[in-house]
């Protein structure tokens, strides 16, 4: 639709921001992208999420959406080609569950395994693996999680495959198991060389590079 | 019509079950209620339906399993249309979800906080809960719901998380009432809905459930 104006709040390492960026490349959606220099945020950042002060956030005609998750349920709601969620509601339930799945436990397994040390991160690490098992029942045999194209799980979870390898070398941890899981192992790669996603992945070399200082600050603290 | 297969997989106290509870009764919808005793040992039916989280609510529709309150509220209101719980309009949509998923995130582990704790970090427990609050007061302005004119989504998310606070109250030695008023009469307001009323239980009782879960777990 010609005169709207939809900009994207991001961070080139966040992973949240790319899942927006995903989904508006699939809309095939003109958007003016800001990069936020994270920690220095923006007023502009501050005045559009007051409530949790950070990326991704999507303003569309002025108006701003928070929340990854929730930015891809608006981009699915107001421009209805290419969908992303499937249209039964009881599909649209499960795809939900599974979004929410790698939110409340994969994440949080993952960050835990790359910020802890010793007997926690191998703890941290093994539950990772556990969620990421669990995860694959979802998938069963089907290319995408979304069936034969990608959808909303794939790209809540797609990329998990670049940063979940990045801590894997950094954290010195086993997280993607190619024997254990092997039908999301197979998935990562092919959701990453994905037309349309593969474009938006950052750099590898340089996001490996940032997430090691990142580690190096964390496990210094720690230490 | 027939009465279509709803079977509710419930805890009388659970705040998420309660949010199911009245989204079916506001679409008008049957359903049974299968009680399940969380601490005595639950059910086949639930760790078959609820594999990765093995908690309540679970919905069964048609014997097809719908985990996390948040989600079947989703589900009711995509399946059943009338009447809506949330705007037609995308934008309005998105700051409906954006707020359910605070209260999500924020309300209920905020006030546990409370009575989980003592002295000095429970003090700061109260401080964030009424934080909490006085956000939600701020979203809610005057409207009469959250929802606007109607009661809707965000209400009903809400609302049963409300019937723990007399626990809070009591274990933190405050009242919500002080803090934030309009808060207050929303609460009060729901509570005059028949759906609401119907579902959400005596607080005092759920208090007796707090000084309960509190004796299990070895606090004072």
């Amino acid at each position: 639709m010609s005169g709207e104006s939809v900009k994207l709040l991001g961070y080139w390492a966040s992973p949240f921001a790319l899942r927006v960026k995903w989904a508006l490349k699939l809309k095939e959606i003109e958007y003016q992208y800001v990069e936020e220099d994270l920690p220095n945020k923006s007023p502009l950042l501050l005045r559009y999420n007051p409530v949790h002060k950070r990326v991704p956030v999507l303003v569309h005609d002025g108006k701003p959406v928070a929340e990854s998750l929730i930015i891809l349920e608006y981009i699915d709601e107001t421009w209805k080609h290419n969908p992303i969620l499937p249209q039964d509601p009881y599909e649209r339930a499960q795809a939900r569950f599974w979004a929410g799945f790698i939110d409340e436990k994969c994440v949080p397994a993952i960050m835990s395994a790359f910020t802890n040390q010793g007997e926690e991160k191998e703890k941290a690490a093994k539950e990772a693996r556990e969620n990421l098992k669990t995860l694959e029942s979802a998938l069963g045999g089907k290319d995408f999680f979304g069936g034969e194209t990608v959808g909303f799980v794939d790209i809540a979870a797609g990329w998990i495959g670049l940063w979940a390898r990045n801590v894997e070398e950094i954290a010195e941890v086993n997280l993607i198991d190619a024997e254990t899981m092997p039908l999301l192992n197979a998935w990562f790669g092919r959701v990453l060389e994905a037309p349309v996603l593969k474009e938006c992945v950052p750099p590898r070399d340089k996001l490996l590079e940032h997430n090691r200082g990142f580690h190096k600050i964390l496990t210094a603290a720690s230490s | 019509m027939a009465t279509e297969d709803v079977v509710l997989l419930d805890c009388w106290a659970s705040p998420y079950c309660m949010r199911v509870k009245i989204a079916l009764e506001e679409k008008g919808i049957k359903y049974e209620e299968r009680a399940e005793d969380l601490f005595g040992g639950k059910s086949e039916l639930l760790l078959t339906s609820n594999p990765v989280y093995a908690k309540v609510p679970v919905l069964l529709h048609k014997g097809k399993p719908l985990c996390e309150s948040s989600i079947i509220v989703g589900y009711i209101e995509e399946t059943w249309a009338s009447p809506p719980l949330l705007p037609s309009c995308p934008y309005a949509r998105s700051q409906a979800k954006f707020w359910v998923d605070y209260v999500d995130k924020k309300l209920f582990d905020a006030g546990g906080n409370i009575w989980r704790t003592k002295g000095e970090a429970q003090e700061v427990a109260i401080k964030d809960f009424i934080e909490v609050l006085k956000q939600l007061e701020k979203v809610l302005g005057d409207k009469d719901f959250f929802g606007g004119d109607s009661f809707g989504f965000v209400d009903i998310i809400t609302i049963a998380i409300t019937s723990w606070f007399l626990a809070f109250e009591k274990f933190g030695n405050f009242k919500v009432e002080d803090h934030t008023p309009k808060l207050s009469a929303w609460i009060n307001r729901c509570m005059q809905r028949k759906t609401v009323a119907k579902v959400i239980p005596d607080p005092e009782k759920i208090y007796e459930v707090v000084i309960n879960l509190k004796k299990m777990m070895g606090m004072e």
